[in-house]
């Protein structure tokens, strides 16, 4: 009977003195006290945890380093094939927009059958100034037919053979293109150079050219189709010494860049030279 | 023979390089020559013996596709091997040197005979617009060219005729 007394009053004392340091803990009484109690625990806490992370760390994180080399990689590869489509892209919107120009030139032009080439290279010599389109004769190519962009004139077929064709443009040192001026209405000769350069002459003296207007072929000699544009006057010399005037002529059509071209097949040029008199003719 | 039946492959190539694209990459209006750059280079490596078969080889590829008078880039580049062959005796001690000087005489040679004939039948070239505008650039091209030409054909040289070791 002692002994459950005894027992009874030490629980209740050991309840008393947790609701005492409770209510201690609860009234801030104890906080310097728990500062001095957890500090080592904590130390060792974080000394434990800190060593725990390190080992942790060391052992995951070649996984993860090698993981993420892979997946960077992987990125790169996407990366460098995405970068290659765009471009390919680019390059179909490119010849996309010229196939649109040249079809849009084609319908405005509907009198003519056009056979599309692409350039595929440019005379070695440099003081000659051909390019070499991949469409021949199996295609109805022929000797004389003349070749244009949407931009205007290009030249005229030269040499044919199978499955490719040599096109003579109109900047060749040896071309020669009858042409009109608009609005003045002059005749003249459109001449290339070795250079590439393309001027004007034979214009009359008595015809009042202006700088900006516009050349178009004039189709006489029969060798080009009359009313395609060559360029614009950009320069004009007059001397009243000279039998005739001179121009210079921005082309319309970019040279240095000629990625495809058309073909009029439907005009045959005309052969006048026997018609041309000759010193010993009868 | 394999020496000579190397050229169709090698110079067709380098002509078909040359028009597809060397000759889209003007400098001024001269653009490099890459069938006489290596047919000199091959002219001037001392073990080669098939250099003027190299000369015909080249010359009738290039006229097949220039416009040109047939048979005329075949008389330049005979002349150029000609050429070659002088300075390989003449200047056999300092190969790039022979290089250069025959790069340069050959641009010279091929590009005089080209305007020659052609003002000849008719086409009208400017002397000094021709010179200024396409030969001078003509010939910084090629010269810039030599050297890489000189030691891919000297390998192909070595390959094809390789040194006797005398023991």
């Amino acid at each position: 009977m002692a002994g459950l007394k005894s027992r009874t009053v030490q629980t209740v004392i050991i309840v008393l003195v947790i609701i005492g340091l409770i209510a201690l803990a609860l009234g801030g009484y104890l906080t310097p006290l728990s500062r001095y109690v957890l500090a080592p625990v904590i130390g060792s806490q974080t000394w434990l945890a800190t060593r725990f992370q390190a080992i942790q760390t060391y052992i995951t994180a070649p996984a993860d380093l090698t993981r993420l080399q892979q997946r960077n990689e992987e990125l790169e590869a996407e990366n460098s094939q995405l970068q290659s489509q765009i471009i390919t892209l680019k390059q179909q919107l490119s010849e996309t927009s010229i196939l649109q120009a040249l079809v849009d030139f084609a319908r405005v032009n509907p009198e003519n059958r056009y056979v599309a080439a692409r350039v595929i290279g440019r005379d070695p010599s440099p003081f000659l100034q051909y390019v070499l389109i991949n469409r021949g004769s199996d295609d109805g190519l022929r000797r004389g037919m003349p070749v244009v962009t949407s931009q205007g004139l290009v030249g005229r077929v030269a040499a044919v053979t199978a499955g490719a064709a040599r096109v003579q443009l109109i900047t060749d040192a040896a071309s020669a293109v009858n042409v009109r001026l608009e609005p003045s209405g002059a005749q003249a000769v459109l001449q290339g150079s070795a250079t590439g350069d393309l001027s004007l002459d034979m214009i009359p003296q008595e015809a009042s050219v202006e700088i900006g207007e516009l050349v178009l072929t004039s189709g006489l000699g029969g060798n080009y189709p009359a009313d395609i544009v060559v360029g614009q006057v950009t320069n004009l010399r007059s001397r009243d010494t000279d039998l005739f005037q001179k121009a210079s002529v921005q082309p319309a059509v970019d040279f240095r860049q000629i990625p495809i071209v058309l073909i009029i097949t439907n005009f045959r040029p005309v052969d006048v030279s026997p018609l041309i008199p000759t010193p010993n003719a009868p | 023979m394999t020496a000579t039946l190397l050229a169709i492959p090698i110079l067709g190539s380098l002509l078909i390089l040359q028009t597809a694209v060397f000759s889209q990459l003007p400098l001024l209006r001269g653009t490099t020559d890459l069938v006489m750059v290596a047919i000199i280079a091959w002219s001037l490596q001392k073990s080669v013996k098939t250099a003027w078969q190299w000369g015909i080889i080249g010359g009738l590829l290039v006229s097949l596709s220039t416009a040109l008078p047939f048979g005329l880039p075949i008389i330049g580049y005979l002349l150029v091997v000609g050429m070659a062959l002088l300075l390989r005796q003449r200047v056999w001690q300092v190969p790039i040197l022979a290089m250069f000087v025959a790069t340069f005489l050959g641009t010279l040679i091929t590009q005089a005979l080209a305007v020659l004939v052609l003002r000849f039948t008719g086409t009208s070239l400017a002397w000094l617009e021709s010179v200024n505008m396409i030969t001078l650039p003509s010939m910084l091209l090629n010269l810039v060219v030599a050297i890489p030409a000189y030691a891919l054909l000297g390998d192909l040289a070595r390959w094809l005729y390789p040194e006797e070791l005398v023991v």
